[in-house]
């Protein structure tokens, strides 16, 4: 179990690296008046055959073959499902894979959201050759982030790696997360 | 909004400086954990704390990068240190204080810190 759904997103989303994507989007949609939490993460990776989606939510099914367990999916499936949501994921070998986790926002049992700008710029940083769009709405009200146009700002003098530009991309999630409405 | 324009300066800074960078092999390299194992045991803290203080100290010979589980779960967040010449350094049961302090003593001082590797631990 992880302690913010922030860890999940990151965790999740490193599948997407692995699995070849050279994009991935994460966004997050908070709606008060339907109580839901949405988090979606998706990507253009390599996908997965329908025996491998059959068994993604199992916790002793693994592409790896070092051992046996692979916890991630399960971890976010069930810190979405004890608070009243619903989790799926949907994916097409060569064409890429989308995860979404809908959450009772005001569950007791939910997870704070947590440290997304930290998540991101981990996500970001230590993968600086691929794009990342991240998007925060609550309420109507919301921004995005994308790597691509990071990169046009950048040019070939800095790369996304830059501790400098982590820096930046993190305050840049905080900052106008806060002025959505904040987290929650 | 946060404005871009902060990215930018961040470009003509680092155009300012690149002659003062090495891009050679002699990079010490400094690779954190970051499987679901050590997501779950805080790698993601660490991995921050190693970033903000290369940014801060200015740190242009050090690369901080990612791997996946090594094995070791138990004693996550793992966090291996590669300098040049020298034999890898393990440190386990990481936290953002514990980075820094490897940061300054190990990084810019050249000592290893004992008391955090894994030889320590077991």
């Amino acid at each position: 179990m992880m302690p913010e759904l922030s860890l999940n997103v990151l965790d999740i989303a490193e599948n997407s690296v692995r699995a070849g994507a050279t994009l991935t989007e994460i966004r997050v949609i908070v709606d008060t008046a339907s109580d839901r939490l949405t988090i979606t993460v998706s990507d253009n990776g390599c996908g997965m055959s329908q025996e491998q989606i059959e068994h993604v939510t199992d916790p002793f099914f693994t592409t790896r073959t070092t051992r046996k367990v692979g916890l991630g999916v399960p971890f976010f499936k069930m810190a979405a499902e004890i608070t009243g949501g619903e989790f799926s994921i949907k994916s097409k070998l060569g064409e890429g894979t989308t995860t979404s986790a809908v959450f009772g926002l005001s569950n007791i049992d939910r997870m704070p959201l947590g440290d997304m700008a930290g998540t991101m710029s981990s996500l970001i940083g230590m993968n600086p050759d691929i794009d990342f769009i991240y998007s925060y709405e609550r309420d109507g009200t919301g921004f995005e982030l994308d790597t691509r146009e990071f990169r046009e700002i950048l040019g070939d003098d800095v790369s996304l790696s830059d501790p400098g530009v982590m820096t930046y991309i993190k305050s840049y999630i905080d900052e106008n997360t806060e002025e959505c409405g904040g987290t929650v | 909004m946060k404005s871009l324009a902060e990215l930018a300066a961040l470009r003509e800074k680092a155009k300012a400086e690149v002659n003062l960078r090495n891009n050679g092999e002699d990079k010490t390299r400094v690779v954190v954990g970051m499987a679901t194992c050590g997501i779950a045991a805080g790698a993601r803290p660490v991995l921050a704390a190693f970033i903000e203080e290369a940014n801060k100290r200015q740190l242009k010979n050090v690369m901080i990068t990612q791997t996946g589980c090594i094995g070791i779960c138990k004693l996550e967040p793992v966090v291996e240190v590669y300098v040049p010449g020298q034999e890898k350094v393990t440190y386990v049961k990481m936290t953002a204080e514990k980075a820094a302090k490897v940061v300054t003593d190990h990084l810019i001082n050249g000592q290893v810190v004992t008391e955090y590797t894994i030889g320590t631990e077991q």
